[in-house]
């Protein structure tokens, strides 16, 4: 396949009018030496026939599809209306750039105003930027901004957030003079309360606490919020499943400073885990600190309302290495999906989603834990994520459901040595009450 | 065109587009007992989804697209994007796999991972790759933080990290947060690095050396063989932005030309759609000494299946979740398939082709502040059109909309005042390139006799010129009723 839609002859005039013999010695520039004289050792071109062919023979080799999946942690598989994937194909979202020319992108542009409207609707935030990449990367980003807001060197990170959120946050803050400090659960499955009243103190810039937390465990904001809040620190609540803010009270109002999550559960795929949609939301006295693009209303000469990308002065294009952040692309496509998504279900539509997930997990809880020898590993409330502990090792269970068809969960020995035989089980509103009951029968065959 | 409303303005209570099956178990009011519920989310919106298709569409209606014409954003690489690609990436076996999936259920993504691997290793010179970062500017930030874990088991990480004044707002950001100094090594009269500048910068506190090239003056760095010795031989090692690899593909390799680490923008050099702003992806390729420091998880095979290897004791981390963007990759696997080496090879041969033309049709009409050869992209400046009558690379860029065209870059490099920053990329038509070269011409001659119709341009679009001081000065970034 080739998109070169150049004819020979327009190459002859062309060449022509440069003043060059031929290709090639436009490229005189690159030593000789330098220069591959050798055609690439990659396979051969197919045409899109071929092609599709041969991608479809790879796709063949996933067989997750055949499965009924209860995985979650981190990536969620939720109901994607029709006119998500509709509107956001139109080839106007697909194909422009970053909307650095207002006048001709008032379309992104509207939808990015749109878009941190909702978030910082659902967050209880009063503003918001136009994405971030993911969950995890978001969360680092937030201590980063934890650090430039209190100029303190320790920020303290509950170990029932994301494990891969965690590592993220010590890849991408151990260069920059801030020591992350882990804070364990409890067996409610929530923060240790105590243990954040000791380590914290007026050198911490705040917590990073997740909610609903790796456990699925809805954690008691308000109350960790007060703590943080009498050393002056920040409190930083990350959701990495956004649908549970249609539900669950808004972290803005429970005593959040910053909000930020995986929003891929609003209308994204699971995609093996990218593109996703990192989002950040935060009090308006923070504006300046915030990372990542933000879109501002404004007008324009003749007074039309009209939207912009604004406070570009905090930008590494501006600030270069002052910046706030190094983040140029985002997820824009991803937050278009999500704005898409939001609307069309609108406010009745998420209650109702988010409190199935609920409704559905909560009975398959009940149905799972009473499977002999099975129990909940925590006391803490659920939103659509529980841990179960088994009376044997996981690994094995999770095989011989596998050759049942059924994918149980996520094991959390290999990222928590703590919780041997424990299953993270996530129970969203696509799966049947049906599959839920064989999955309970599964099981108990399994540990018959 | 009809003023499309905010969703919030066009809200009714108790509207949806979008209908909820029933649930089928039992609903158990106890699931929410001791639950923190929200009592409402105001100003959410209710809307048919009739008025979503409708709102969606003629906001897509503003919006200038690739698809649309000639998009000649400079060091944007804003080519076409193939629909099959897009399409591919829609298979449910790949779109609905979920990424913490026992490895046997999800082969043919790692393949794709590991194949791509490859792929990209055998185009750029390279002995490995990571596709974890989500892009560009994650891939810079990752490309430093290997060079940072390297001289750290050499003894000391160094302090200093060399950026040409040409270079992207993101070099230098990316640099300090991998928590080096950054010291800027000037360009020379032929807007390419200053060898003796650098010899006297290079010492054996500085870590690494990034460049672009070709930069972003579209200008090959010919020395880069002298440079990459004379980074190596303080003990350096050499860093490759590769937003410009477009000019290179089949051509060149980085990793012949002395390159220790680079990174791509699938995006650009590999035809990934920019979404408005993302989804990207930014894959760093190093050679064999930084390979230990790659971020976790590596795609291995193992006998003849593929799995995932965490166990790597000197890796720098992760930089994000799972496995970077990974549907983005995957369309840049079917690219590089559908187009096979020579197809490779036409994207520098064409990309560089295009520019030149551009080049020789425009010389003259605007600046030229460097005069060296151009690859794939060439920077004019407004000089002429602003001593003369006052008009400025802004004028020229909002006049050129209305003319039917996106505009060039003009924010960087910051070298060339007034810069107008062309890229046609290779896919671009004769009669596209022409029509754009002739509005160029027409915009100059407009500046000579009517400067004010460029001043007050666009008069075309559905807004026209925004307040961009107002909106920084008073920011309103979300709805708020009766007040947006």
């Amino acid at each position: 396949m080739s998109y070169i839609a150049l004819s020979d002859q327009d190459k002859k005039e062309m060449l022509a009018r440069v003043g060059a013999a031929s290709v090639d010695e436009l490229f005189c520039c690159i030593p000789e030496g330098s220069r591959l004289r050798r055609d690439l050792d990659l396979p051969a071109a197919m045409s899109e026939p071929e092609l599709l062919r041969h991608m479809n023979a790879i796709a063949g080799r996933n067989t997750y599809g055949r499965f009924q999946s209860f995985l979650g942690g981190g990536a969620y598989h939720h109901y994607i209306p029709t006119v998500v994937d509709s509107l956001s194909s139109r080839t106007e979202f697909v194909t422009p750039y970053t909307p650095y020319q207002p006048e001709v992108s008032q379309g992104t542009l509207q939808v990015i105003f749109e878009y941190q409207t909702l978030i910082c609707r659902l967050t209880g935030m009063d503003i918001g930027n136009a994405s971030l990449y993911d969950g995890a990367s978001a969360a680092a980003e937030a201590a980063l901004m934890a650090q430039r807001l209190t100029h303190r060197g320790r920020i303290l990170v509950a170990r029932s957030l994301h494990p891969q959120y965690r590592e993220t946050i010590r890849t991408l803050t151990k260069n920059l003079a801030l020591t992350v400090e882990e804070i364990g659960f409890g067996d409610c499955g929530g923060l240790k309360s105590a243990e954040l009243r000791d380590k914290m103190g007026p050198n911490v810039c705040g917590l990073i606490v997740q909610s609903p937390n790796m456990f699925g465990v809805v954690e008691d904001l308000a109350a960790l919020a007060a703590i943080v809040h009498e050393h002056k620190g920040l409190m930083i609540v990350s959701v990495a499943e956004g649908l549970s803010l249609g539900v669950l009270e808004a972290p803005g109002n429970l005593g959040a400073d910053i909000v930020c999550g995986e929003a891929q559960s609003f209308g994204i795929p699971t995609s093996f885990g990218g593109p996703g949609l990192g989002f950040m939301g935060c009090k308006k006295e923070f504006l300046r600190q915030l990372p990542g693009r933000i879109c501002g209303l404004t007008k324009d000469i003749d007074g039309k309302r009209g939207f912009v990308l604004t406070l570009s002065t905090r930008e590494q294009h501006i600030r270069r290495e002052k910046a706030t952040s190094n983040i140029c692309s985002n997820q824009g496509w991803c937050a278009l999906r999500a704005t898409i998504y939001l609307e069309s279900i609108g406010r009745t539509g998420l209650k109702e989603i988010a409190g199935q997930n609920i409704q559905k997990a909560a009975y398959a809880a009940a149905r799972l834990a009473a499977v002999p020898g099975v129990k909940l590993r925590f006391s803490g409330k659920t939103f659509n994520e529980f841990v179960l502990v088994l009376p044997k090792a996981a690994a094995p269970v999770v095989k011989a459901l596998q050759a049942k068809g059924i994918i149980p969960g996520l094991e959390l020995a290999p990222f928590y040595p703590e919780l041997p035989d424990t299953l993270l089980v996530c129970v969203t509103e696509v799966r049947t009450k049906e599959e839920i009951d064989a999955f309970a029968a599964a099981l108990e065959e399994v540990l018959r | 065109m009809i003023r499309e409303p905010l969703i919030f303005e066009i809200s009714d209570l108790g509207k949806t587009g979008y209908t909820i099956p029933k649930l089928d178990v039992p609903a158990d009011p106890k699931a929410l007992e001791g639950l923190p519920l929200r009592t409402d989310i105001p100003d959410f919106p209710q809307v048919s989804e009739v008025e979503v298709v409708r709102h969606f569409t003629r906001l897509s209606q503003q919006n200038y697209c690739v698809d649309l014409g000639l998009y000649p954003l400079g060091s944007c690489t804003m080519k076409y994007n193939p629909k099959v690609n897009d399409k591919i990436v829609t298979f449910p076996s790949f779109q609905d796999s979920h990424p913490l999936a026992p490895a046997d259920t999800v082969q043919g993504n790692l393949e794709v991972l590991h194949r791509t691997e490859r792929l990209l290793c055998e185009i750029t010179g390279f002995d490995a790759f990571t596709l974890q970062p989500s892009a560009g500017a994650q891939g810079e930030l990752v490309g430093i933080m290997l060079v940072r874990a390297y001289h750290e088991s050499k003894g000391k990480p160094r302090k200093y990290v060399l950026i040409p004044d040409s270079a992207h707002g993101t070099n230098p950001s990316s640099a300090h947060l991998s928590g080096y100094e950054v010291k800027e090594i000037k360009s020379n009269a032929a807007g390419r690095i200053d060898l003796a500048g650098l010899e006297q910068a290079m010492t054996d506190e500085v870590a690494a050396l990034m460049v672009t090239n070709p930069n972003t003056l579209g200008v090959f760095e010919s020395d880069i063989c002298k440079i990459a010795s004379i980074v190596h031989g303080k003990g350096g090692l050499l860093y490759m932005d590769g937003a410009n690899m477009n000019a290179l593909t089949g051509v060149a390799r980085p990793g012949d030309f002395g390159v220790d680490v680079l990174h791509l923008n699938l995006h650009k050099t590999f035809a990934t759609p920019h979404g408005g702003g993302g989804p990207g992806s930014g894959p760093v390729g190093v050679k064999k000494i930084l390979e230990p420091f790659l971020p976790v998880p590596i795609v291995v095979k193992k006998g003849g299946a593929y799995a995932l290897d965490f166990n790597r004791p000197q890796s720098i981390g992760r930089v994000r979740s799972f496995f970077g963007n990974y549907l983005v990759v995957l369309k840049a696997m079917a690219y590089i398939l559908s187009l096979g080496p020579k197809g490779i090879r036409e994207i520098a041969e064409i990309a560089v082709l295009n520019a030149n033309y551009i080049r020789k049709s425009l010389e003259g009409v605007y600046d030229l502040q460097y005069n060296t050869a151009s690859m794939h992209e060439v920077v004019f400046s407004d000089k002429i059109q602003k001593d003369a009558y006052g008009v400025t690379n802004l004028d020229i860029a909002k006049r050129l909309i209305d003319l039917g065209f996106h505009p060039p870059t003009m924010s960087f490099p910051l070298i060339v005042h007034g810069a107008l920053m062309i890229e046609p990329t290779e896919t671009e038509t004769r009669r596209d390139l022409d029509l754009f070269i002739e509005a160029m011409k027409v915009i100059a001659k407009e500046a000579a006799e009517n400067p004010a119709v460029l001043k007050a341009a666009p008069h075309q679009t559905y807004v026209r010129r925004l307040d961009e001081t107002a909106a920084a000065r008073n920011p309103i970034v979300t709805w708020e009723r009766d007040k947006s």
